[in-house]
């Protein structure tokens, strides 16, 4: 009942359904527009050159997104022209030293786009360099052929003494989110909680509910049905950014972006040839990651920290009389979340070093640190993910106990700001 | 006599604080009971006891003569003195989840809120939130509240502050009714002239220690000075050692009133012999003290 309560007025609220959907969609924009804008078509724009060192006449071509239109007459008659029939501007390329080309400027009405001004750069270079390659004899294939990339694939042994390919890539960006996701998670529904207790303290209901039920099960009930929401809030986030993306792939046309590929490729062939090998890996790894194995770890240090740390925020609550007061208690709960997001980057330089290993089995710091070092561990489950599990739930036992204790007081005093001498107090008091 | 909730020698300490020392109290079935005294006396403390909000350090609660138990409080609606809802939820959701919270189905829930809602004439507030209700508006509701579920005991803890004078008298006729239904009812005040009105037993707590408690009538009894007020025609002289007067008033040409304190030991019918032979007595009545007389007697009494 009051699960269904604490559950039911969270999640009728706006706020939350704004919040469901519009992170992922939010989210989504950000990876999406950027890829839909690169490869929308865009006009093309005509520029008018003036070419004074006669070198690049025919050798400077349009693509469809620029146009050239070579002109003989002086530049500021060229202007004029551009100007008044809107063309995009004007390229000025006086009688330049091929070996050191200065003193070429692109005349625009507006700002030139950044775009446009790289495209004609790379256009310009290639041509110059194409120039000298000759001249040395060089013939471009070979230049490219020289080009060399190397990619090294990871892979580790696992105890069956099978070889498996791992990509540390992939690894880092599925541990860094699952950690920042756990973090984030906790704090908000652990703060929500924190604020669900003050608000029944301050309005004084909390003397009518538990003259009908128990302290523990209205202090329960909170926890279990916030945490719910959360539960709710994270299902809706990732149904609907796997949805968003599915269509997304399908409107966005597939062959456009292979077009990009390629286009890149005519540029970077050496390049290629590693990026292909590193998207293959990419591939393989993120078929062989065990995703079952992720999301089923994820979900349940996301609940079991949730209810560690939700307890401790709910006994914060009951102590204090606002939330101004609760600040000085929220600290020592929030500061090892927060350390545990920091020594984030130094369990990335060694998954299994000892500091990693003994962070990611302490209560406090093992859900963020734990996530992030799964990825690099989930080919084999080791002894201490199930310690980690175990130390976990004991812990949440722990703290619920002593939470109840402390709310059972704290729910019903007022006034007092209490003490961490006090509330140790509390903690021992037999009634 | 039934009792439907008995105390035994309940001792609470909140730390080096005795807030209760040995508090035995016995409520009537069907009765309203005035538990007295003044602020920290340790009222509000002896009903979270029987409420089960907090345990008793020694002692024990019964409620229809066995050990109180959770399924005993789902049968006692209370009213906390610190009046408190959800701010933010509609009236009528509120309303169900406390009545659900006290164990009741959902169909009896909301008939009962039908026929309180009609009764208080407040239908349009289902879906109001309790921000918008009036203070005295939010009374009402919590009021309700502490009924909803027919409770067999009801525990009002100051249940009148709040309210103006018409509201309040509506929420005393509520209660006699409700007295009149067959519940028992615990009324915690230190306003006397509710208790005088409304109870039938009462008791007396100050400084942690229940100093009086019985029926209402017997108590005033026990207390009485034999002062009597008559109304009488003449003056009133020559009256023997046994009897003399306190005070004597004109009410109009030669009707006087008079206040007589007589030893103890005069019966009624002889002190009106030795009146009627003097003056002539339009009125007697014995003046019994009032609860509130009753209550400054005793509890500054030990104050001093």
């Amino acid at each position: 009942m009051i699960i269904k309560r604490e559950y039911i007025t969270r999640v009728r609220k706006k706020s939350f359904l704004i919040m469901s959907l519009l992170t992922p969609l939010l989210l989504a924009l950000i990876m999406i527009v950027p890829l839909w804008l690169a490869t929308r078509d865009a006009p093309a724009r005509e520029i008018l050159v003036s070419d004074k060192s006669g070198f690049f006449e025919g050798k400077l071509v349009g693509d469809g997104t620029v146009e050239y239109d070579f002109y003989d007459q002086p530049i500021e008659i060229l202007k004029e022209i551009a100007f008044s029939t809107g063309k995009y501007g004007v390229l000025d390329i006086p009688d330049v030293d091929i070996d050191d080309p200065k003193g070429i400027t692109l005349i625009t009405e507006h700002s030139a786009s950044i775009e446009v001004k790289m495209k004609i750069e790379d256009q310009l270079k290639r041509i110059l360099e194409d120039h000298k390659l000759e001249i040395s004899g060089i013939d471009r294939e070979k230049l490219d052929n020289i080009k060399t990339s190397v990619y090294i694939g990871t892979s580790v042994i696992n105890d069956k003494g099978q070889v498996q390919s791992t990509h540390t890539e992939v690894a880092y960006i599925i541990g860094y989110l699952g950690s920042f996701l756990i973090y984030i998670l906790i704090f908000a529904y652990g703060v929500q909680t924190m604020r669900g207790v003050i608000e029944e303290k301050t309005s004084r209901i909390v003397e009518v509910i538990i003259s009908s039920v128990k302290p523990y099960q209205l202090m329960a009930g909170k926890i279990i049905g916030i945490g719910a929401v959360g539960l709710t809030q994270f299902l809706i986030w990732a149904f609907l950014t796997f949805s968003i993306y599915s269509i997304a792939g399908l409107l966005l046309d597939f062959d456009q972006m292979q077009q990009m590929n390629q286009g890149g490729a005519m540029q970077n062939t050496a390049m290629n040839a590693a990026d292909t090998e590193m998207i293959k890996s990419v591939m393989e790894k993120i078929d062989s990651i065990n995703f079952g194995l992720i999301i089923g770890v994820f979900l349940f240090y996301f609940i079991a920290a949730y209810l560690f740390y939700g307890s401790l925020f709910a006994a914060i609550g009951s102590a204090v009389d606002t939330e101004t007061d609760a600040q000085q208690f929220q600290l020592p709960v929030t500061l090892p979340l927060i350390f545990s997001i920091v020594v984030l980057a130094a369990i990335l330089r060694d998954p299994n070093s000892s500091l990693a290993i003994w962070l990611s089995i302490i209560p406090f710091t093992s859900p963020a640190v734990m996530m992030m070092r799964l990825p690099f561990i989930a080919n084999e489950i080791s002894w201490d993910l199930y310690l980690s599990m175990g130390v976990l739930v004991l812990s949440i036992i722990v703290t619920t106990w002593v939470a109840a204790k402390i709310y059972r007081i704290g729910i019903l005093s007022y006034g007092t700001k209490p003490s961490y001498k006090l509330l140790f107090k509390w903690i021992f008091a037999k009634n | 006599m039934e009792h439907i909730l008995q105390t035994a020698s309940i001792t609470k300490n909140f730390g080096d604080f005795r807030a209760l020392d040995d508090v035995s109290i016995s409520i009537e079935k069907g009765k309203i009971f005035g538990l007295l005294g003044p602020n920290g006396a340790g009222k509000t403390t002896l009903i979270r006891i029987i409420t089960k909000i907090y345990a008793a350090d020694s002692g024990k609660v019964f409620f229809n003569g066995k050990e109180l138990t959770e399924d005993h409080v789902l049968k006692i609606g209370y009213l906390p003195e610190e009046r408190g809802l959800y701010k933010k939820m509609k009236v009528g959701e509120q309303l169900i989840y406390l009545g659900r919270i006290k164990g009741m189905p959902l169909d009896h829930v909301k008939e009962r809120l039908k026929y309180w809602f009609q009764k208080f004439d407040i239908m349009d507030w289902w879906n109001k939130k309790i921000d918008e209700l009036s203070k005295g508006m939010q009374q009402k509701i919590q009021f309700i509240a502490s009924v909803i579920h027919q409770p067999s005991l009801i525990i009002l803890d100051e249940p009148f502050t709040g309210f103006d004078p018409i509201n309040a008298n509506i929420i005393k006729k509520e209660i006699l009714q409700l007295k009149e239904d067959g519940a028992t009812i615990i009324f915690s005040t230190h306003r006397m002239e509710s208790v005088e009105e409304l109870c039938d037993n009462i008791a007396l707590i100050n400084k942690s220690k229940k100093i009086l408690d019985g029926a209402k009538q017997q108590i005033k009894e026990d207390h009485k000075e034999n002062i009597f007020e008559i109304e009488h025609r003449g003056d009133l002289n020559g009256l023997n050692g046994f009897v003399h007067v306190l005070n004597t008033k004109t009410i109009h040409d030669d009707l006087y009133q008079t206040t007589l304190q007589s030893a103890t030991q005069i019966s009624h019918n002889d002190l009106l012999r030795l009146l009627i032979d003097k003056v002539e007595i339009m009125s007697f009545a014995e003046k019994l003290p009032s609860i509130n007389d009753i209550f400054i007697s005793r509890v500054g009494g030990i104050r001093e």
